[in-house]
C-alpha cells in the first residue's frame, strides 16, 4: 500500500496554498487559480519538463526551477511572475521560433496553436535570433495524417501520448539538441509503421501544426486534447 | 508647422500589408489629414525623401536592390516600422532559404516543361542568399507582426506615431492569421 501523502503548505506569489506532497508546484498553482505559462505539459501526461516555460523563482536559490517537474516542499516561497522569468520565456518562445521554420501565415494550425498564442500572450512581436532556416521534411506517406517537421518544437507530446495512452509506442526521438527529430518506428515512413494504430491521439495533443489531418486546410486544424482526462479517469474507475 | 512626413515602402511582400493600410476604408482620410504621404507604391514619387518622419516597410530583405533599398530608407527616416510578417520575419519568401539560389533558379525556370527555358539575369536585381527580416539588417524601431495586420492595428500604429507615443503592438496583432 501507498503511504498517504503528506500535506505541505507553502507560498506561491503570495498567496498561502496547501498541496499534497507528490504534487507538483504546476499542479498547486493550478488548483489554487494560479496561471503558470506550459507547452509541453499536458494534464493526462507524464511530465518531461522539455520547454522551460514553466520556469518559477524559489525564494533562496539563484537556480530557476521548473514547475511541472518540481514537488512542492513546506515553507517553499515560489513567485510565478517576475521580469527575469518573463526575459527568459520570451527568450524561450524566440528560440523555438528561430529553430526550425514556423511560417504562421501558412500553417494548418493558423490562430489555433500554442506557440503563437504564447507569443502573443508574452509580447513577442519579433525573433531578435537569426533564423537557422533549416532543411526539414514533411512525411505525408500516412493514409490520413501528415508530419511536418518544420513545425515540431520537440514538447514530446505525441510521444508520451502515444506510449502512455495509446500503448503503441510509434513516436521517439532520434539525435540530440538542434538535431532532434520526431521519428515514427526505426526512422521509417509514418504510412509504413507496423505500430501505428492511426487512432489520432498525437494529432490532436500536438499544439502547433506538425502533426495535422491531410483533411484539414490552412488555419483549420483545431487541437482538441480534452479527451485525455476522460480515457484517464476510466483507467481509474472514476467515471 | 508643417505636418509629419509618412513614407511606405514595398520590398519582397505580396502587396497584402498596404491593401490592409487602404482597408483602413474612410478611417483613411480623417487620419490622412494629419501627415503628408511623401513615397509609397501609392503615390508616384520616384526618389525616397532626405528626410521622413515615419517610414511603414512592408516585405523582407530578398535582393541585392531590397539590401541597397532599406540602408538608404533607415538613413533618411526617423521611426522605422516594419510591417506585417515578412518584414518582421521573412514568412513567406524565407520559406526558400533552405534551397541555394542556382538550385532554386533552376526549379523555377528549368524543366517544368517552359518553351524556352532561361533564368533571367539582365538588369534584374540579384537575389540574396538568403531572405532576412528587416531587423537583421537595419535597426527598427516599432515591430507590427500579422500576416497582413489589420486595418485597426495599422490604423491605431499611426495614430499612436502621430501622437508621439509608442504603440503596445503585442496587444493588437500576432504573427499570422
Amino acid at each position: 500500500m501507498n503511504p498517504v501523502p503528506a500535506v505541505k503548505t507553502l507560498v506561491i506569489d503570495g498567496t498561502d496554498v496547501s498541496a499534497s506532497s507528490d504534487q507538483t508546484i504546476l499542479d498547486a498553482a493550478q488548483e489554487n487559480g494560479i496561471s503558470i505559462p506550459t507547452l509541453c505539459h499536458l494534464d493526462g501526461l507524464t511530465e518531461v519538463g522539455a520547454c522551460r516555460m514553466c520556469l518559477v523563482e524559489l525564494k533562496g536559490s539563484t537556480k530557476l526551477q521548473p514547475a511541472c517537474v518540481t514537488l512542492v516542499e513546506e515553507g517553499m516561497e515560489v513567485t510565478t511572475q517576475t521580469p527575469r522569468l518573463q526575459k527568459y520565456r520570451r527568450m524561450v518562445l524566440e528560440l523555438l521560433f528561430a529553430e526550425r521554420n514556423h511560417v504562421c501565415s501558412v500553417c494548418v494550425a493558423n490562430n489555433m496553436c500554442g506557440l503563437q498564442d504564447q507569443a502573443k500572450s508574452h509580447g513577442v512581436t519579433h525573433v531578435r535570433f537569426p533564423y537557422r532556416s533549416p532543411a526539414l521534411p514533411v512525411d505525408v506517406s500516412h493514409e490520413r495524417f501528415a508530419l511536418d517537421h518544420n513545425r515540431c518544437i520537440l514538447c514530446t507530446r505525441c510521444v508520451r501520448v502515444c506510449n502512455e495512452i495509446e500503448g503503441a509506442h510509434t513516436w521517439d526521438l532520434l539525435g540530440r539538441g538542434v538535431n532532434s527529430l520526431l521519428i515514427s518506428d526505426l526512422h521509417e515512413p509514418w504510412g509504413e509503421s507496423d505500430t501505428c494504430t492511426s487512432c489520432g491521439k498525437c494529432v490532436q495533443v500536438c499544439p502547433t501544426g506538425a502533426l495535422f489531418d491531410k483533411s484539414k486546410v490552412g488555419g483549420k486544424e483545431r487541437k482538441n486534447p480534452d479527451f485525455l482526462s476522460y480515457l484517464n479517469d476510466m483507467r481509474e474507475g472514476l467515471r | 508647422m508643417s505636418k509629419p512626413t509618412l513614407a511606405t515602402v514595398w520590398l519582397d511582400g505580396c502587396s497584402g500589408c498596404h491593401m490592409s493600410i487602404l482597408d483602413m476604408d474612410e478611417r483613411l482620410v480623417e487620419l490622412s489629414e494629419q501627415f503628408d504621404l511623401v513615397y509609397s507604391p501609392l503615390v508616384d514619387c520616384k526618389e525616397f525623401p532626405e528626410q521622413v518622419d515615419i517610414t511603414l516597410i512592408e516585405g523582407s530583405v530578398s535582393s541585392d536592390e531590397d539590401d541597397r533599398k532599406i540602408r538608404a530608407v533607415r538613413a533618411r527616416t526617423r521611426i522605422l516600422v516594419s510591417l506585417g510578417d515578412c518584414a518582421v520575419t521573412g514568412n513567406v519568401p524565407a520559406m526558400r532559404n533552405s534551397i541555394p539560389v542556382p538550385e532554386l533558379l533552376d526549379w523555377v525556370y528549368k524543366g517544368n516543361g517552359l518553351l524556352q527555358e532561361q533564368v533571367p539575369a539582365d538588369r534584374l536585381p540579384s537575389l540574396l542568399p538568403r531572405v532576412r527580416p528587416i531587423h537583421e539588417v537595419v535597426n527598427v524601431d516599432v515591430f507590427v507582426p500579422g500576416c497582413p495586420p489589420s486595418a485597426d492595428t495599422i490604423f491605431t500604429v499611426i495614430s499612436e506615431l502621430l501622437a508621439g507615443r509608442v504603440p503596445d503592438v503585442a496587444a493588437l496583432s500576432r504573427f499570422g492569421v
